[in-house]
């Protein structure tokens, strides 16, 4: 049995701030498709399988539909149909055994920001029915960080430490699955790293952990992701796994005058994508050009080509593929 | 349980911290019955008087100088006949009038009995009532002097008539007003917002993903503003009685129930609110224009029910504060028991009931 | 990269710039300089001192001590001024959403004291630019986030500041967006406008001019993405991030 296992789940759901499509699934009828990619073999609703003790990352843009998976999973909405369970227990039927189950740590801060550190984490072990000294060791290496300021008041917190009180609020009852909803966003880089070195320990404790984030780079800590956009999944898998099905050829290109490189590439017929990717430009060409074709495109010849249009140290070679170049790939491929 | 009082205490955290409100919530009855209560003149000292007298005897002198001789009351002149009284109220010239019967001292020799009618310019229904009560206390004074046996006895019969607002409406009438106002001002407002400050920070979310019941929620963030009310209800009870001087004729406990089940409708409406808004502002914006301003105009709090327009006292049936400050001015001004207010409870019931019924279908164990 | 545009004049100088709330010192002690065209990545911790540095560059906020000018005003005397001189835009506010989008620029450009004919050519040529022509009469909330965000980000140079301040402005945004979003923050720099920009993904950081890496208040680093790799003997930017921001003692903000 999955821990999580989501079948054809469809949310055809408006947010109130924007009064845009921000469901999951494919919208059903309607004119305006392109949207929405419907991913083969899934028909209309989204599905996935999560293992226990996995770390599932569902990977992808603000409004992809991400934190309405979420609710959905945690009981907070109804879906329009599909179905979903998590530790066997269906979401709609057996929505009260689920919550006791399951930890939960909203995308936005939501604890109580008048209460002090301590307040906080002993209200919520009293709502869970337990105490703090009952799971203290589950929570232990990520509370003592912030003990040292039990008597403060949660709003007082920096953004790192009140990510820390989040996640020990929501594990102090021991919960079987958590589930995080883009819990390092806005987060400083140096933060992110030791958020998931937490999510790392957690996942040794046997925790099943179900974590969305904006930031590709995060995903190589995941141990199988989902990537998501307009509500669609574009691949779920093993990181490496993804990475390994690249679809093009992948080069990083560099020169002195990096804006000007960029314009030229766009211009070339035979680069199918070009992207600033930190200090060089990452070009995408297709892998298997048609045979015979004389003028496909080589790192040579577009060495030569872009040298001879003016531009100084041209470096061209091929790369590995990241997890942001395969979304990227993948959602252009639309 | 454990649960719960938690829970609670996290409410009383939440109060108790943010220091402004609390004294805003603590000070307000203080300040709306100080500002009712001196806006209405107490100074009842000295009070202009005029009496109507056909037959100078020696009962009505003596009666007409111990009124004189009171620090209260000045008596300024004598009038002929009724249209000259009238003059000397609107001329401002004196609030009292006493009219003497004819053979006032004979009537009382012979029969044992005599009348004086106090007439009293009310339009400060507040003083006039206070003066009216000296005179009447005077005036028994001197019959309880005369009632020795070697006076020969006899009894006197005060006639008081109060000109301009002869039903004192308004009188006592900010009392019950204010406490019906400052209830749901606490219970619906204050209520309604705690509950959508959670949905507004996204505890509400945490908190429904947690076997926390639904009805501990609510509990627990109503019980913090009915302690609130149930101050505030002391604070207006001992300001009204100490200070206003304005006592509590009836029971004190029918008036205690009477106004818990006040706080129960106020806190069900405050539910009702809280579960059909997503913001603070709204919230406050539905029980400041929803239920203020019918509990101001519609509750007789300033304008009298019966002098309403049809329409205006139909509506008028909906507020429960009508109700309340009805039943409250019956048990602690006119000191009648709870049987007298059974309609006003009948009502309150009524209304608590289809609430809480509602608000509890309408509260949701999910987010839509 | 290389410094774009001839024109060498600063647009932002700020000396021993500090800021104390109480005994807590915020900004300590910050010196720097923005040469008028240049990207200026402005990076730091959760805590750091950003936000409260960017405000009082901003004239939202009086410093404790120090002195500064941007856009030639002085930070102390003219925050007026240099509100007039500058634009800005962040992840959290940009636009009013109930509004349309030519009523949305109509209302910044008229904030900004621009004449109605200005405004108008300007809006029809920011329309054609952006290919926006179908949108100009929607509302803003029916809009992806992609197009607001473009759309905030010419608002914010609709005035032609010179100094364009940009608040963490790619936050959320799927990955191809994000680096569209950085080609209009090339394209304004052309125009001659300055770009100070903070952000959380340190790729982005490879894009800057320069760099100022805050921790605790103070300017570690600064200098440009290529030289900052070669002193921390660092990969790329994420690395000279880390081996800054680990240093960090400051937790609290």
């Amino acid at each position: 049995m999955y821990t999580i296992e989501v079948k054809n789940l469809y949310k055809n759901y408006y947010s109130d701030k924007s009064g845009k499509f921000a469901g999951i699934g494919k919208k059903p009828n309607t004119e305006d498709d392109s949207n929405s990619v419907p991913l083969q073999g899934l028909g209309a609703g989204i599905s996935f399988d999560v293992n226990r003790g996995e770390i599932f990352g569902i990977i992808g843009p603000d409004g992809a539909g991400k934190t309405t998976l979420f609710r959905i999973l945690t009981t907070l909405i109804l879906a329009e149909s599909g179905t979903a369970t998590i530790d066997g227990f269906d979401v709609v039927k057996d929505y009260k055994e689920i919550r006791k189950r399951v930890g939960y740590m909203p995308g936005r801060f939501s604890l109580y920001q008048d209460l002090t550190v301590e307040e906080n984490l002993e209200f919520f072990a009293t709502v869970f029915n337990t105490t703090i000294e009952e799971n203290y060791e589950l929570i232990k290496d990520i509370y003592v960080q912030i003990e040292p300021f039990k008597k403060r008041r949660a709003g007082k917190l920096s953004g790192g430490m009140k990510q820390k009180l989040a996640l020990s609020c929501a594990l102090i009852h021991k919960p079987s699955v958590l589930f995080l909803d883009e819990p390092t966003t806005g987060v400083d880089p140096v933060s992110r790293k030791e958020f998931w070195g937490m999510l790392q320990k957690l996942r040794e404790q046997g925790i099943t952990i179900l974590v969305s984030t904006p930031y590709m780079d995060e995903a190589s800590l995941c141990d199988r992701i989902a990537l998501i956009q307009n509500g669609q999944f574009l691949k779920i898998d093993t990181p490496q796994y993804i990475v390994s099905q690249f679809a093009d050829v992948l080069w990083a290109a560099k020169s002195d005058t990096m804006h000007k490189l960029l314009e030229d590439l766009r211009k070339d017929e035979q680069v199918k994508s070009s992207f600033a990717f930190g200090d060089s430009i990452h070009i995408t060409s297709p892998l298997n050009p048609p045979e015979g074709d004389l003028n496909s495109l080589s790192i040579d010849k577009l060495t030569k080509y872009l040298t001879k249009i003016g531009h100084k140290n041209v470096e061209i070679k091929e790369i590995e593929p990241t997890i942001e170049d395969c979304f990227m790939n993948l959602s252009q491929t639309k | 349980m454990k649960q719960l009082l938690s829970f609670i205490r996290k409410e009383f955290h939440h109060i108790f911290r943010d220091k402004a409100t609390v004294m805003i919530l603590l000070l307000m009855p203080i300040i709306q019955i100080i500002l009712f209560g001196f806006a209405l003149s107490q100074e009842v000292k000295n009070t202009k008087v005029v009496v109507l007298s056909t037959t100078s005897d020696e009962a009505t002198r003596r009666i007409i100088n111990r009124i004189d001789a009171s620090e209260y009351f000045d008596v300024v002149g004598t009038v002929h006949n009724s249209d000259e009284i009238d003059a000397a109220f609107r001329d401002g010239k004196a609030k009292l009038a006493m009219i003497f019967e004819d053979h006032f001292s004979e009537n009382l020799k012979h029969t044992g009995k005599s009348h004086i009618q106090l007439i009293a310019d009310a339009t400060d229904p507040n003083a006039a009532n206070s003066f009216m009560f000296y005179a009447s206390n005077i005036i028994t004074n001197y019959q309880q002097d005369i009632s020795q046996p070697q006076s020969g006895g006899g009894m006197i019969v005060p006639e008081v008539k109060m000109l301009y607002n002869p039903q004192m409406k308004s009188a006592f009438n900010f009392v019950p007003g204010v406490l019906g106002m400052i209830m749901i001002l606490i219970c619906a407002m204050m209520t309604s917002i705690a509950i959508v400050r959670e949905k507004e920070m996204g505890t509400m979310e945490i908190l429904l993903v947690s076997p926390m019941k639904p009805m501990y929620t609510i509990l627990s963030k109503i019980s913090p503003y009915f302690v609130l009310s149930v101050i505030n209800f002391a604070t207006i009870m001992l300001l009204s009685v100490f200070v206003l001087k304005v006592p509590i004729a009836g029971s004190f406990i029918s008036l205690f129930i009477v106004s818990l089940l006040y706080i129960f409708v106020a806190l069900a409406l405050g539910l009702l609110i809280s579960t059909v808004t997503n913001s603070q502002l709204a919230a406050m914006m539905i029980s400041g224009m929803g239920l203020m301003i019918p509990v101001m105009l519609l509750s007789g709090m300033i304008f009298p029910i019966e002098n309403m327009p049809a329409f205006l006292r139909f509506i008028s049936n909906f507020v429960p504060a009508r109700w309340y400050i009805d039943a409250v001015k019956t048990i602690m001004i006119k000191g009648l028991g709870l049987g007298a207010v059974l309609k006003d409870v009948g009502v309150l019931v009524l209304m608590g009931t289809v609430l809480v019924t509602i608000s509890l279908k309408k509260f949701k164990v999910r987010l839509e | 990269m290389g410094v774009r545009g001839l024109n060498m004049d600063t647009v932002i100088k700020v000396e021993n710039l500090t800021k104390r709330f109480g005994n807590f010192t915020a900004v300590d002690n910050i010196s720097f300089e923005v040469k008028r065209g240049e990207i200026f990545g402005f990076l730091g911790a959760n805590g750091a001192g950003k936000t409260t540095a960017m405000r009082m560059l901003c004239g939202l906020s009086i410093p404790t001590e120090g002195k500064g000018t941007v856009a030639g005003y002085d930070i102390f005397k003219q925050p007026e001024l240099i509100k007039k001189s500058i634009g800005y835009m962040s992840q959290k506010f940009s636009m009013y959403e109930d509004l349309k989008v030519w009523e949305n620029l109509e209302l910044f450009g008229g904030i900004y004291g621009m004449n109605d004919k200005v405004i108008k050519q300007k809006t029809d040529e920011l329309m054609i630019k952006l290919n926006f022509e179908d949108e100009r009469d929607k509302l803003v909330k029916s809009l992806p986030l992609g197009f607001k965000q473009k759309l905030a980000f010419s608002v914010s140079i609709f005035h032609q500041p010179q100094v364009v301040f940009l608040d963490e402005p790619t936050g959320g945004v799927d990955p191809i967006t994000r680096r569209r979003f950085w080609e209009m923050i090339y394209d304004a720099t052309a125009q001659g406008i300055t770009v100070f920009v903070t952000t959380h993904y340190m790729d982005e950081a490879e894009y800057c001019d320069r760099v100022s890496i805050m921790v605790d208040g103070r300017i570690e680093a600064l200098d440009s993405p290529d030289n900052l790799k070669k002193q921390f003997n660092a990969k790329n930017m994420d690395e000279v991030f880390q081996q800054l921001a680990r240093k960090a003692k400051r937790v609290d903000n």
